[in-house]
């Protein structure tokens, strides 16, 4: 594990991460270029997405690359948060989460000094950020759901004001959803090396 | 016809220069795949292979639907004070070009695996068990709106002319040259009925005179309105919307 200059290569992002945090991101892509497509066809607000922003050229493609995607979202998933449970990823990763924390982290992230030395570790902003994307997929999976069969999923959609109650929580998951990405590809502009790390898995640490 | 003269050509070339072409579509694909975001997407969903990739997923998505759908489960009803007024009008043309369609020579057509295809006039067809149902419309662009329809049940209508129930799809003529097509387990749906009336009044040409089939489990491009023609059939039959890439199952 050695190498001659002195540094350690330690595997932080297990292959499962790794290959399901890359799906995850196209089908992300897809779903929300795609769905902002869908939402110009009846906006919920008085504002359109730009169409060179979406996906489909019209509302049939739209809809056509939304219900694909949708299967490898939701499949994709599954396999992640699984995995997640089973190997102790979420357990190690994750948590433990305070909010006292997420503020201090936050507020230091802010003024520029969040240290990242140790890539393995998740500072508790990270921690927050994850599983509120996590989170935001969930709720828009089972809005989605709703909207998409508001009768067969009647049982889900009533406690979300069923089929028009949906659509709003979805836009709003989505928003959310779309904010949190943002922030972390901004994270990863800033901290560069982050990003060869999620492909290889693997990242230097001086020792 | 362009691609099949150009794999014609290229046969005659050695299997070498086809394996580079090859290689080269390969990583055109490839290319286009990862420049999703900055594509403009049209041009990616008009690329052949992307579309064939689409419509199978559409296929299998109706055969995922017709799995959920189940035929026991009903649509919420409303009361009359939940009826959105004015209820839009919707169609692939503008309100000034609505079909008036002539009650007084009207005859519904029926046609396929149907005992009994005597044509229905109004004053009979007016005469079958009447229903009624409060129930939200929800249009594939996203918006709803909740109405009161009035009719027979489908299913009455079914069993009255003999059709065989056992086949897979009925379609629908319109007056306005618009079509759909449905499976036979919807339209055996107890909530899915042939309806002759909108807010007790006979149904307005803009809402679909003489008849409206109002499906509440399906989106509203599935609930043909001036209906003139049914066909019981095992064929595909497609539709106005559905031949353009909308989901054929389209399901609530």
């Amino acid at each position: 594990m050695m190498e001659p200059s002195q540094t350690q290569w330690v595997r932080i992002h297990p292959l499962v991460v790794r290959i399901t945090h890359w799906i995850n991101a196209l089908a992300i892509l897809v779903m929300v270029t795609s769905g902002w497509r869908i939402y110009n066809a009846s906006p919920l607000f008085p504002f359109r997405i730009p169409n060179e922003l979406t996906l489909g050229g019209w509302l049939a493609g739209a809809l056509q690359w939304h219900f694909a995607a949708m299967w490898l979202l939701v499949l994709n998933g599954l396999v992640y948060v699984t995995y997640g449970i089973a190997s102790g990823h979420f357990r190690r990763k994750l948590f433990p989460l305070t909010p006292r924390a997420v503020l201090r982290d936050l507020r230091e992230a802010l003024r520029g000094k969040l240290a990242h030395e140790d890539l393995s570790i998740y500072n508790a902003a990270q921690r927050a950020a994850y599983l509120a994307i996590l989170f935001c997929l969930v709720v828009l999976v089972f809005t989605g759901l709703v909207i998409w069969k508001p009768v067969q999923f009647h049982a889900i959609g009533r406690f979300m004001g069923d089929y028009e109650g949906a659509r709003f929580l979805h836009f709003g998951a989505m928003a959310l959803m779309v904010l949190i990405v943002l922030v972390h590809i901004a994270m990863v502009i800033l901290v560069p090396r982050t990003f060869p790390t999620m492909i290889t898995g693997r990242a230097r640490r001086a020792s | 016809m362009k691609k099949r003269s150009m794999e014609t050509s290229l046969a005659a070339q050695s299997p070498k220069l086809i394996r580079s072409v090859e290689r080269r579509l390969f990583l055109r694909q490839g290319l286009s795949l990862g420049a999703l975001a900055m594509l403009s997407g049209c041009n990616l969903t008009d690329d052949e292979s992307v579309q064939r990739v689409l419509e199978g997923m559409s296929r299998w998505n109706d055969r995922a639907q017709a799995w959920i759908f189940s035929p026991a489960k009903l649509a919420p009803e409303f009361p009359e004070s939940a009826i959105t007024k004015p209820f839009p009008f919707n169609a692939f043309y503008t309100e000034d070009e609505i079909t008036v369609v002539d009650g007084k020579s009207y005859q519904l057509e029926l046609a396929g695996l149907i005992r009994d295809k005597k044509p229905w006039t109004l004053p009979e067809l007016y005469a079958l068990p009447q229903a009624s149902q409060i129930t939200r419309h929800i249009c594939v662009e996203g918006w709803s709106a909740i109405g009161k329809w009035s009719g027979v049940r489908f299913s009455t209508f079914l069993e009255r002319i003999g059709a065989d129930t056992t086949a897979k799809y009925i379609g629908f003529d319109c007056a306005d040259d618009y079509s759909t097509s449905i499976d036979m387990a919807t339209a055996l749906h107890p909530q899915t009925l042939l309806t002759f009336r909108f807010a007790d009044e006979i149904l307005p040409p803009k809402y679909g005179f003489p008849m409206k089939l109002r499906i509440p489990t399906k989106l509203g491009f599935k609930n043909p309105k001036h209906i003139v023609a049914m066909t019981v059939t095992n064929e595909y039959p497609g539709g106005y919307w559905e031949d353009q890439g909308y989901n054929w199952f389209s399901g609530s």
